[in-house]
Formats: C-alpha cells, sequence, structure tokens
C-alpha cells in the first residue's frame, strides 16, 4: 500500500461527551457507576463506529468464543494482581503503588497481539507504569510483578531498584519502563528504525498517558515516524484517562483528540473506546496489519478509565470510574458466553492465586547494601570512583 | 598529520566499516554539510536528523536497545540541555534494569569557547557530563587521542559521550594515525569533501588501523617536578605552551592530559602529586561546582600531607554565557596567562 493510500484510509475522530470532573460526581454509586457506564459506551458506539476502516464493525461480537473468554481470563488475572499489589502496598510491603486497575481492555487486547521475542525481528513494546495487563497477557506470571512491588532481590527486572509496573524484560522486547513521563515516544524512535533498516515485520508500539502527550517526546515520535521517505513501524498509542495525576484532561488540552495531532503528520489515527476490549483488540488488529504491511506509523488513542487514582501517592482508593470488566462481563452473560459462575470461578481463583503469590514473595531475599554499585556499568569496571 | 575533524571521520569510517557502527546521525550530520565541523563528511552510515535533540537522544537510545551500535550527534552542547532526562535515562539504563539492558551508545558534541562563539557556541558540558552516573567522558586534545578514543567510545559496550573541544578540530595534529598518509595534501584529497557539488563525490578512505586510547587511562605531555597541572581537551595545549615557557624561567611542570573525565586516571594524578607535591586543576567549565573540584577534594583526602601548598582550581568564571568580544571571552574562561599567574602563585606558597 502506498502513503497516499493509507492516508485515505484515515479515520475522522470524534470526542467523549463529558468532563472527568462532571462523571465522577454521578458515580458517586455503584448504581450510578453503571448507568454513567452504559451512556458512556452508548456515545462512543456513535463516534467510533464512523471513523473506522469499513470493513470491521466495531462493538460487536466479532470474536471467536475462544479468544473472548481468554481476554476475559487475562483481565481479571490483571486485575486481581493489581488489587493484590495495592493491599500489599497498603499492608505496609511495598513502598509505592502505580498501576493499570481500568485499562484491562486496552492492555490485555495489546498485549494478545504482540509478537514476541528478543530482537528487531519480534516487536518492541515501550510502555510506560499500567502495563501490567499488556505484561499478563504476554505470559507473564504474578511472581515478578510482586517482586517488582515488594523490591527483592529476586525481583527479574530491576533487582528491587524500582516501583512496581517498572517492567523489564529483554526476552520479549520489553524495554525498561522509566518514570519519567512519555521519554519512552523517543526511545521508540530507535526501536523502530532498526526494524525499518531490517525490513521485517517487528514493529515499535508506544504507550503513554494522555498528560504526557503534552512533552515535547510525542511531538518527537510524530515527527520522526513520519519524515518523507524514511517512515517508521511505530504504533504510536495514547491510553486517554482524562487525567494527569489531579489534574484533569479539559482543563490543560485545547485539542478536541489527541489522535486528530497525527492527522497534521499524514498518518493514520483512531480514537476507540479503550474500555470495550473487543473493540480494542480489533482496533489493535486493524492498526498491526497495517503498520506490518504497509511499514508506516499509526496513531491510535483509546479512552480508558482510572479505577484506583494516580498512585498510592493519592491514596490508591476506588474512583467509581467505569469497570471495563464489568461492562464486559455484562456483555458476556448477555451474549451466553460466560456465566455468573465461571466469572465468580475466575475471580476468586485469581484472587487466591494473588494471595498466595504474595505470602511466598514476602519471604523472599531483600536486596543486599552492597549490591548498589552492580550493573553501573557493563562488568561492573570502576564503578566506585573510590576504587579508581 | 590530519587535523582533529579528519581524524574523528576516520575513526568513524573504521567503526561502520568494522566495528558494526550502524547510524551516525544528527543535525547536519549526513551529507551534502557532513557535520558544521566537517567531522562526518563522506561516511557512509551518515543520515540527518529532524532539528530535535530530544529526539536524537532518544532515537540513540532506542538503537542501543535494539542492539545496534549509534554514534549520535547534538551540533553544540549548547543545545544538549533540553536532554538532559534523556541523558540521565540512558546512563541509568544497566542500573536501573540490573544488568538486563546496556546502551552501547556513543554521544558526540563540541564543546568549549575559543572560537568566538558567542553565549550558544561557547558553553562547556564536563562538569555537568561528569555528574550522569553510568556514562563514559571523553575528550581529546589532540587529532590521535581523538581517533582512538572514539574507537574506543564506540568498541564500548556502556553510553559514551565524546567531547570535542571545537576549538581543536581544525589543529593538525602532532603524531600520524596509523595508517594514515603522511602528506596532508594527500590526505585532504582523499577524504576532505570538494566546495561545490558533492553530489558524485565519494571519499577514498586510507586504511587506518584500530587503535585505542583506553578509556580511564591519562597522559603525561609534559614531565616535570615542581608543579602538576592536570587538565583536558584545549587547555593541554595553553598548560603545555605555559610549561615550556616557564621550563625557560628554570621551572619544571608535568601537565597530565586526563583524556578520559570519568572514570579518570586517578592512578596518574596521585603518582604526579605526590611527587611535585603541587597541583593545579585546569578546565574552562564554569568554576562553581566544578568537575576539578571533585578533584581537589579527592587530593585533600588521599594526599593532605604530602601537599606543599593549596590545591588550585583554574575553570572558566561563574558567568551566565561567554560574552562575544575578545576581550569579554578571554576574561571568562582561563588563557595562558591566567594560568602562569596561577602557577606562580603555587610555587612560591610556602607551606
Amino acid at each position: 500500500m502506498t502513503r497516499k493510500k493509507a492516508s485515505k484510509k484515515k479515520g475522522k475522530t470524534s470526542s467523549p461527551s463529558r468532563s472527568k470532573s462532571k462523571k465522577a460526581k454521578k458515580s458517586a454509586t455503584k448504581k450510578a457507576t453503571k448507568k454513567s457506564a452504559a451512556k458512556k459506551t452508548t456515545s462512543r458506539k456513535k463516534t467510533t463506529t464512523s471513523k473506522q476502516p469499513p470493513k470491521k464493525k466495531l462493538g460487536s461480537l466479532e470474536l471467536d468464543k475462544e479468544t473472548l473468554l481468554g481476554m476475559h481470563d487475562l483481565m481479571v488475572k490483571s486485575r486481581k494482581l493489581e488489587e493484590r499489589m495495592i493491599q500489599i502496598y497498603k499492608r505496609g510491603d511495598a513502598y509505592f503503588w502505580i498501576g493499570a486497575p481500568g485499562e484491562e481492555a486496552f492492555g490485555v487486547a495489546l498485549g494478545m497481539q504482540i509478537q514476541k521475542g528478543q530482537g528487531p525481528e519480534y516487536d518492541y513494546s515501550h510502555l510506560h507504569y499500567r502495563c501490567t495487563p499488556t505484561l499478563i497477557a504476554m505470559g507473564m506470571e504474578m511472581e515478578p510483578a510482586i517482586r517488582l512491588i515488594m523490591n527483592k532481590a529476586t525481583d527479574p527486572c530491576t533487582g528491587g531498584r524500582n516501583f512496581s509496573n517498572h517492567y523489564c524484560f529483554p526476552e520479549w522486547n520489553i524495554v525498561p519502563v522509566t518514570s519519567p513521563i512519555e521519554v519512552q515516544y523517543s526511545a521508540a524512535i530507535g526501536t523502530a528504525i532498526a526494524q525499518r533498516r531490517r525490513g521485517n515485520k517487528g514493529i515499535s508500539i508506544v504507550s503513554g498517558g494522555d498528560a504526557g502527550t503534552a512533552e515535547g517526546d510525542f511531538a518527537s515520535s510524530l515527527i520522526w515516524s513520519s519524515r518523507p521517505g524514511f517512515e517508521l513501524p511505530m504504533y504510536i498509542t495514547v491510553q486517554n484517562n482524562r487525567w494527569g495525576i489531579s489534574t484533569d484532561y479539559g482543563s490543560q488540552h485545547g485539542e478536541k483528540y489527541i489522535a486528530d495531532r497525527g492527522r497534521a503528520f499524514g498518518m493514520r489515527t483512531g480514537y476507540y473506546n479503550g474500555n470495550d476490549p473487543i473493540e480494542t483488540y480489533l482496533a489493535i488488529q486493524d492498526d498491526m496489519y497495517y503498520i506490518r504491511r504497509n511499514g508506516l506509523p499509526v496513531l491510535a488513542e483509546f479512552e480508558v478509565s482510572r479505577l484506583y487514582g494516580h498512585s498510592s501517592a493519592s491514596g490508591a482508593n476506588p474512583t467509581g470510574d467505569v469497570c471495563c470488566i464489568e461492562l464486559f462481563e455484562d456483555k458476556l452473560l448477555r451474549h451466553g458466553i460466560l456465566t455468573k459462575e465461571l466469572i465468580k470461578e475466575r475471580h476468586d481463583q485469581y484472587q487466591e492465586e494473588a494471595r498466595s503469590v504474595a505470602e511466598k514473595v514476602r519471604t523472599e531475599a531483600d536486596p543486599q547494601a552492597d549490591t548498589i554499585w552492580d550493573n553501573v556499568w557493563v562488568d561492573n569496571e570502576n564503578a566506585d570512583w573510590r576504587k579508581f | 598529520m590530519a587535523n582533529m575533524a579528519q581524524a574523528i571521520r576516520m575513526a568513524l569510517h573504521v567503526g561502520e566499516t568494522q566495528l558494526g557502527v550502524t547510524d551516525i546521525f544528527g543535525q547536519d550530520v549526513g551529507m551534502p554539510l557532513g557535520g558544521v565541523f566537517t567531522a562526518t563528511q563522506g561516511l557512509e552510515n551518515t543520515w540527518n536528523a529532524p532539528l530535535d535533540e530530544r529526539g536524537i537522544v532518544g532515537a540513540a537510545i532506542g538503537l542501543g536497545l535494539a542492539g545496534d551500535r549509534a554514534v549520535a550527534e547534538i551540533q553544540f552542547c549548547d543545545y544538549i540541555f533540553n536532554t538532559i532526562d534523556l541523558l540521565k535515562m540512558a546512563g541509568n539504563t544497566y542500573w536501573a534494569t540490573n544488568g538486563n539492558y546496556n546502551l552501547p551508545i556513543t554521544l558526540m558534541t563540541p564543546v568549549g569557547a575559543g572560537i568566538r562563539g558567542s553565549i550558544y557556541h561557547s558553553h562547556s558540558f564536563d562538569a555537568w557530563a561528569s555528574r550522569l552516573p553510568g556514562w563514559k567522558v571523553v575528550m581529546p586534545s589532540n587529532a590521535l587521542d581523538a581517533y582512538g578514543l572514539l574507537i574506543s567510545a564506540i568498541k564500548d559496550p556502556n553510553p559514551v559521550m565524546f567531547l570535542k573541544p571545537k576549538a581543536l578540530l581544525r589543529v593538525r595534529g602532532e603524531e600520524l594515525i596509523p595508517g594514515e598518509p603522511e602528506s596532508e595534501k594527500e590526505l585532504k584529497a582523499m577524504i576532505d569533501a570538494p566546495i561545490g557539488d558533492r553530489s558524485n563525490w565519494k571519499a577514498k578512505w586510507p586504511n587506518t588501523e584500530i587503535y585505542e586510547v583506553p578509556i580511564g587511562q591519562g597522559k603525561v605531555t609534559r614531565e616535570g617536578t615542581d608543579a602538576t597541572i592536570v587538565t583536558y581537551g584545549r587547555h593541554v595545549l595553553m598548560a603545555n605552551t605555559v610549561a615550556d615557557r616557564m621550563r625557560d624561567q628554570g621551572r619544571s611542570i608535568e601537565v597530565i592530559d586526563l583524556r578520559s573525565i570519568y572514570p579518570y586516571d586517578w592512578s596518574l594524578i596521585k603518582s604526579s602529586i605526590s611527587k611535585t607535591g603541587r597541583v593545579l586543576f585546569l578546565n574552562e567549565d564554569t568554576e562553581v561546582t566544578n568537575f576539578a573540584e571533585h578533584l581537589v577534594y579527592r587530593c585533600t583526602q588521599e594526599l593532605f600531607y604530602e601537599l606543599m601548598a593549596r590545591p588550585r582550581v583554574l575553570a572558566g568564571k561563574n558567568l551566565p554565557g561567554i560574552g562575544l568580544h575578545a576581550n569579554l571571552e578571554e576574561n571568562s574562561v582561563p588563557q595562558e596567562r591566567d594560568i602562569e599567574r596561577e602557577l606562580s602563585e603555587l610555587l612560591e606558597e610556602v607551606p
């Protein structure tokens, strides 16, 4: 497909119709939350169907039963893990929690479709600190996440050096998650250049929040990925939960959609209901196919929820926001794909798994103080100036 | 003899043909210009980047994560400051991931005054760079060392910052690079792009060898017994000149070209100061929280009872910028007269 043709397929984006603060007030009770969720979902269907490539009718149950059940399973597993990690923090077994409850629909749909492996022939994932669902969908068990949040010596990602959700798995091209907002959008340029050079089907996926798109790195990713004749296979995604810690999106962003910013660069853009795992899965599938086939970038925005605030810094308490798992379960129940018994069974199963893993990890060794000089440089030569 | 820009070019050629360098990029790095100081002319793997320093450093990080070998350039260090958090990230990637990911990247940037570069083409970055743990930081003072340090930087599995003393980029070396033609004219004809249309021009590279200056290893450029000057970059040349002049006056000054700012060659510094008992640390970055102050600290901690005089730091004045007029620039960063004055005081001090 030529670049020109690709541009023709570019969809228009449309806007969510309410502000987060108004919605939050409406969702003070569970009943009210469900009502709000239904309204939100309906409005999104209207907005998203008009801008999608015509070959998919999004929002319906177009996925097979096995995939749907698999998605649900992974979403519940991720949620129970995150809820356990919040408990771990609240019990004093971790200094800090930041994570992904509310982003399971997007994260799982993404993780299920990443071509995992090591090296440029596979996909690179430049994720941010709400990526547990993606890792769970890729096959991560609960232990690494809990070792990370508990800062254990056994933490395979950082050796007890970093916060929760700051994953790093070279064997899957999960490059280090960092705390600075949006730097991953700059780094993704480099892995995409490496992939473009090789001409294989590997792509560079980058994810981040809406607030971070104000950083220059976001603009860098748009500019660098769309240079004429040097376009990059980048999947630039934004998970818009309409919050930057305590600052709401509407008070800081004049653009109707973040995704619209990609249109100035002639790239394909999309705006999706990230609380609908089916719509999200199909959108990602379509976008990834387009990027792999054409070697061109895509900017996709997914509206998601933030169920427990920004992090433990804001208390990690429920926000009453729309729950993508509840919505999905309602839908699957209506279509007879899930039963209430199976839902309960899964929730109980993963809750227990998370509990038992946490208990096991709690007994594992802490990092030794004298390891601070380890891995400053490769081979650890001259790391401590006192020993030069 | 090659000048420093030519030496850098030849090292990059060796890098891309023998050491796996995949990308040499930055603003104006590719053809037709080949760098504002011509240090990247005629190379195969160069390309021009958007005027986006964060994108340049980010792309280098990403290439390193993918296992490719990138040499990126920030056109002047004066414009590197908006990348500080990315530099910090590059420096901590190996440590923060407990050894999961290393970044084999080289970042080049011209530094320092001496070309009448005004406020935004005269900055130094050595003191800033020394506060980026996880990076190695080098700065050559001559063409041969530029060649050898850059090859070492390219081969290193860690991020290495290659600071180019811009005032020396046109200065010819005194030693041949192994494999370099002896005739300057011949070398110029081979690797300097012609003026005008360059669309069909191709460099003819001399068969230079892989010559390495080990990172962390300094060099004595003048031997002496009365006092030690520890410096790097263009101030090595000034220190050598002053040492030669003072030798005529009967004073014996040792000059150490540190070459690597971090990790630095403490054993060389220590042995020299133990011999002379007097030391001047010299560079042109601003004087407050200057890297030399760390060396003075270590000097007083480990060599206090061997010192015959207070150790000195002579550095750039702590000003917001360097004024364009010669009177302003020369009163802002150390000149030969300043070095001579400091040395005289150092030598005259009685313990």
